[in-house]
């Protein structure tokens, strides 16, 4: 999957999940000091991200995931061949 | 001289419309809510009829915030804002240490639960979500009023089934009588209309399906009647200290004036040969107001529309009242909005308030042949305009519990 797709994909799941404009979800985004997510809301996104993607995401993968960049290298690095 | 607690802000949400006045003018034109399920595919089911909260958005009032709460916390959270509103109490500055929050629910979220035990089954125990606790949890509707205003001072949140709402009330007037605050958002929220919610009380034959003509399907007291129809919403008052009311120049819509609870201890659903434990709860209730059955105008049935219920009502009233009982009027407003359950207490205590303000009493609709031991006036078809000074409000639940809340108008 090109990056540009994943992003876009990433974007979508983003927006349904925390309610926010597409285009606040910038690459350097903080889910909690700038999307306004809480950990309870980081949590459900991470299952987001592994239903839409076909991922298993540890826990302590998910937890240094704080910026849509660190979601999206997560997800480029970990995809499925 | 104990402190005296009086009703100053109204807010609902129900099958009769999104708010408290939309819902009373229904009420008194005698126009029924209930309708054919629309929230999941009830086509081929035995009962295809409920009384749904239409047209609600959760998005418009919450925001991002909806998805973080479950369907009875939405109309919680809905009706505790219009109450507010209407109270003339400040919407953006938190309400303090001496406003509460007593506001219960039958159910709570089990859409969480059910959903969550689908996700379970299905892929074990790795997508489980983690709103799922605090969606599901019964308290969640208090805990977010509380959150939304500011209410830091006490907090409950009663479940006794289809009486919540009159505990709720009543346990926040005695809790304004002992000072432990000067204000409460009081009532119920019921949301539990899904598949699984509906099919319970339908498992237990609870259920009216006249499929064919749902608004005449909530028929109380009535010869037809067969069963309940399932409602949904919520009915949050403020209920304020009077002093403090005064002092603020607030509307005072009625004075809450005694309050009862107590068990059948006789069956997990069914009430006993002549209802004596509501009999009994209506009598104490009157007791605690320090009124005489001879003062009561009107009392506003726990009426549910079920076999069992509405002529062993009857006779628990008429055993309290004695010969005023056909001095008395009743009626029941769930022949208009179905049982909203947890919440029914709440939005017929909002009905109470706003017939003493009135100063009349909204009709039991569909009563075309009263039943053999349904032998009262239940002020059939229409409202009826009477001098208001003294109402009743009853409510009985599953577990046997029972509870009655009577009020009175503003006083001088």
């Amino acid at each position: 999957m090109a990056s540009v797709d994943i992003t876009a994909k990433l974007t979508e799941l983003i927006v349904a999940r925390f309610g926010v404009k597409a285009e606040e979800v910038r690459a350097d985004a903080s889910f909690i000091d700038d999307l306004g997510a809480d950990s309870i809301d980081i949590v459900e996104l991470v299952i987001d991200i592994e239903k839409a993607f076909d991922l298993s995401i540890q826990d302590e993968d998910a937890e240094k995931i704080a910026t849509v960049q660190d979601a999206i290298d997560y997800i480029r690095d970990h995809l499925p061949a | 001289m104990s402190r005296r607690v009086v009703i100053t802000g109204l807010g609902a949400v129900s099958p009769l419309g999104g708010d408290a006045p939309t819902a009373w003018a229904a009420a008194l034109a005698g126009r029924s809510g209930v309708g054919r399920i629309s929230l999941w595919d009830a086509s081929s089911w035995p009962v295809q009829i409920n009384g749904e909260v239409r047209g609600f958005s959760p998005d418009a009032l919450l925001g991002r915030e909806a998805r973080r709460y479950e369907r009875f916390t939405w109309f919680a959270l809905a009706a505790a804002r219009e109450a507010v509103r209407d109270a003339g109490l400040p919407e953006a500055a938190p309400l303090g240490d001496g406003a509460g929050v007593y506001l219960g629910s039958g159910i709570g979220g089990a859409q969480a639960i059910a959903r969550n035990a689908v996700q379970l089954a299905a892929e074990g125990p790795r997508h489980l979500s983690p709103s799922f606790v605090p969606q599901s949890l019964t308290n969640m509707a208090a805990g977010a009023v509380a959150m939304a205003h500011g209410a830091t001072g006490p907090s409950l949140c009663v479940a006794t089934a289809c009486a919540t709402g009159n505990h709720s009330i009543g346990e926040a007037w005695r809790a304004i009588r002992d000072g432990d605050a000067e204000l409460i958002l009081a009532g119920g929220a019921e949301g539990a209309m899904f598949d699984l919610g509906l099919g319970g009380f339908m498992a237990m034959k609870a259920l009216s399906k006249r499929n064919d003509a749902p608004e005449k399907a909530s028929r109380p007291f009535d010869r037809g009647r067969d069963g309940f129809v399932m409602a949904e919403g919520a009915g949050v008052l403020v209920l304020e200290e009077l002093g403090a009311a005064k002092a603020r120049g607030a509307r005072i819509y009625a004075e809450v004036l005694g309050y009862a609870l107590n068990n059948d201890a006789h069956h997990i659903t069914a009430p006993p040969a002549g209802h004596a434990g509501a009999a009994r709860c209506m009598a104490r209730a009157l007791e605690k107001a320090g009124l005489q059955a001879e003062d009561v105008d009107y009392v506003n049935a726990h009426g549910t529309s079920t076999k069992a219920n509405d002529a062993e009502e009857s006779r628990a009233i008429r055993a309290v009242f004695g010969r005023h009982a056909d001095q008395l009027a009743v009626s029941s407003t769930k022949s208009m909005t179905g049982h909203m359950l947890g919440a029914a207490g709440g939005i017929e205590a909002i009905f109470c308030a706003l017939a003493l303000r009135d100063q009349v009493m909204p009709p039991t609709i569909n009563l075309d042949a009263p039943d053999e031991g349904c032998d009262l006036d239940y002020v059939p078809h229409q409202a009826k305009e009477r001098r208001l000074r003294v109402v009743m409000s009853n409510a009985f639940g599953f577990g046997g519990t029972n509870a009655v809340v009577i009020f009175g108008a503003p006083p001088a």
